[in-house]
């Protein structure tokens, strides 16, 4: 999985693009996925901090996750928040998933692909 | 929409805050000055929650929701720490082998005195919190230490905060260059981020008190230790400060330190300081 980190954006490149050429089944299987890993409270748990439309007992500490397709049109700022919402906020509660390695890359996309959908 | 983006704000100049109370240099001097933290840090919790009376800070979560605070004056009623309490004035009064007590140990027979914990001893050159002193206390009486988290340790000092009710927390910083070093290196200890999820104390406790993480209301930074040890229905029993600073160390994936290290007696010191004037609460019921 993070077999080559030192190329995460190819990685990223490489993504995006089976996404684009294979979109129906590969799509669905990912958000069905994505929202697995959101909801476990082992990997993304964020209904800790966020409402999420089909999660229970969210918390209150970030805002609701929806929309997101409309206010981040690049999924690759999607990304970059998952992976380091502290480049952008340093004072951010939300913690830094891909830097600490609490989620692969893939898995990131996997979330994203998600978010996408809310 | 409008609550993510006010919320946001609020976290905002909070933080602010916290970064110009962890960074002296932003203050002013480079000089420690526990009385100019002690106040700015209550400042900023009067202001962000002017609703809340000063001394009601000190109830954790139930100063942060009044649906909560109600449930919770039901329960006070028949409070889950009664049984520690009995059991802390039992231990409290039954004499250790050599026909010492804990009374002997403690100014004032231990009645009344939860407020000034923990001290700065000039001595030792380190903080003392209570549950130290109380293992202190068996030992030098022939007694095993108790165990830091629960139990005993639990029902003694429930006890002892409950004869210490109301009384305001007066914790004093010697003039002794090492209880400003503890002081600011408890301060230290609390604004760092730390573990997997990269939290720092202040990011719940300074940052979102009031907000729900989960199901769970954060309890705010100010008066935070005037009502350990307390009793929570997740435990399904009592738990010490030590205790509770573990169970936040390893809720956020990092690794808890050993009971009474360092590091937690100076963070004790330190939340305890800026907490100077408010009740005491303790023992406390948590859901
Ligand atoms: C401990 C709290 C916390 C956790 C856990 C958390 N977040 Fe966040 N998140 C926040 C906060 C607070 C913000 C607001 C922006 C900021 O602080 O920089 C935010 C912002 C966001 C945003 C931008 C939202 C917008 O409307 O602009 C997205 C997207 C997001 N989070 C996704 C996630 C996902 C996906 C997860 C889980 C993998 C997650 N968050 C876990 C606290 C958290
Ligand atoms: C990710 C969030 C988080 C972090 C980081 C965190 N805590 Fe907590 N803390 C909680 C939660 C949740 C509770 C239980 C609800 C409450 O009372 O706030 C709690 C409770 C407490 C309590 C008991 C308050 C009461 O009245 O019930 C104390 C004391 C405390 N925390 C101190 C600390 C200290 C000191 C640190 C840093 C070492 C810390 N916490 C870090 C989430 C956190």
């Amino acid at each position: 999985m993070t077999a080559c980190p030192r190329k995460p954006a190819l990685l990223l490149a490489l993504v995006v693009l089976i996404g684009l050429a294979a979109r129906p089944a590969w799509a669905q299987s990912t958000v069905a996925e994505g929202q697995k890993l959101a909801f476990d409270r082992g990997k993304g748990n964020c209904l800790t901090c966020h409402v999420i439309k089909g999660g229970d007992l969210p918390g209150t500490i970030g805002p609701e996750l929806k929309d997101l397709k409309a206010r981040y049109p690049d999924r690759n700022e999607l990304v970059a928040i998952l992976f380091d919402e502290t480049r952008r906020n340093p004072q951010t509660m939300m913690p830094p998933f891909g830097r600490n390695r609490i989620l692969t890359e893939q898995e990131i996309n996997a979330i994203v692909d998600f978010l996408q959908t809310l | 929409m409008k609550a993510g983006s006010s919320l946001l704000l609020g976290s905002l100049s909070a933080a602010l805050v916290a970064f110009a109370l962890t960074s002296p240099r932003v203050v002013a001097a480079d000089k420690v000055d526990p009385a100019a933290d002690a106040k700015a840090f209550q400042n900023f919790f009067f202001q962000k929650f002017p609703n809340v009376k000063h001394e009601d800070f000190v109830n954790g979560p139930y100063s942060m929701n009044e649906d909560m605070k109600r449930q919770w004056q039901e329960k006070e009623e028949f409070p889950p720490y009664e049984f520690a309490l009995d059991a802390g004035k039992e231990m409290f009064s039954t004499p250790f082998k050599n026909g010492k007590t804990y009374a002997d140990c403690f100014p004032n027979g231990g009645i009344g005195i939860r407020q000034n914990y923990p001290y700065f001893d000039t001595k030792e050159g380190k903080v003392v919190t209570l549950e130290l002193a109380l293992n202190r206390c068996r030992e030098a009486n022939g007694e095993a230490p108790y165990s830091y988290v629960k139990d005993e340790m639990a029902s003694l000092t429930a006890y002892m905060a409950f004869t210490s009710r109301g009384k305001p927390m007066d914790i004093k910083i010697p003039d002794d260059p090492r209880a400003f070093e503890a002081f600011e290196n408890g301060k230290r200890y609390f604004y760092t981020r730390r573990g997997q999820l990269n939290f720092s104390c202040a990011s719940c406790h300074v940052q979102s008190p009031g907000q729900r993480i989960r199901a769970e209301i954060l309890a705010p930074a100010l008066g935070i230790l005037n009502a350990m040890p307390i009793y929570r229905s997740e435990w399904s029993g009592m738990g010490t400060t030590t205790r509770r600073l573990m169970t936040c160390n390893s809720q956020t994936r990092a690794v808890p330190l050993e009971p009474q290290a360092d590091e937690y007696r100076d963070v004790e010191y330190f939340l305890s300081y800026v907490a100077n004037g408010l009740p005491i609460s303790g023992p406390g019921a948590r859901p």
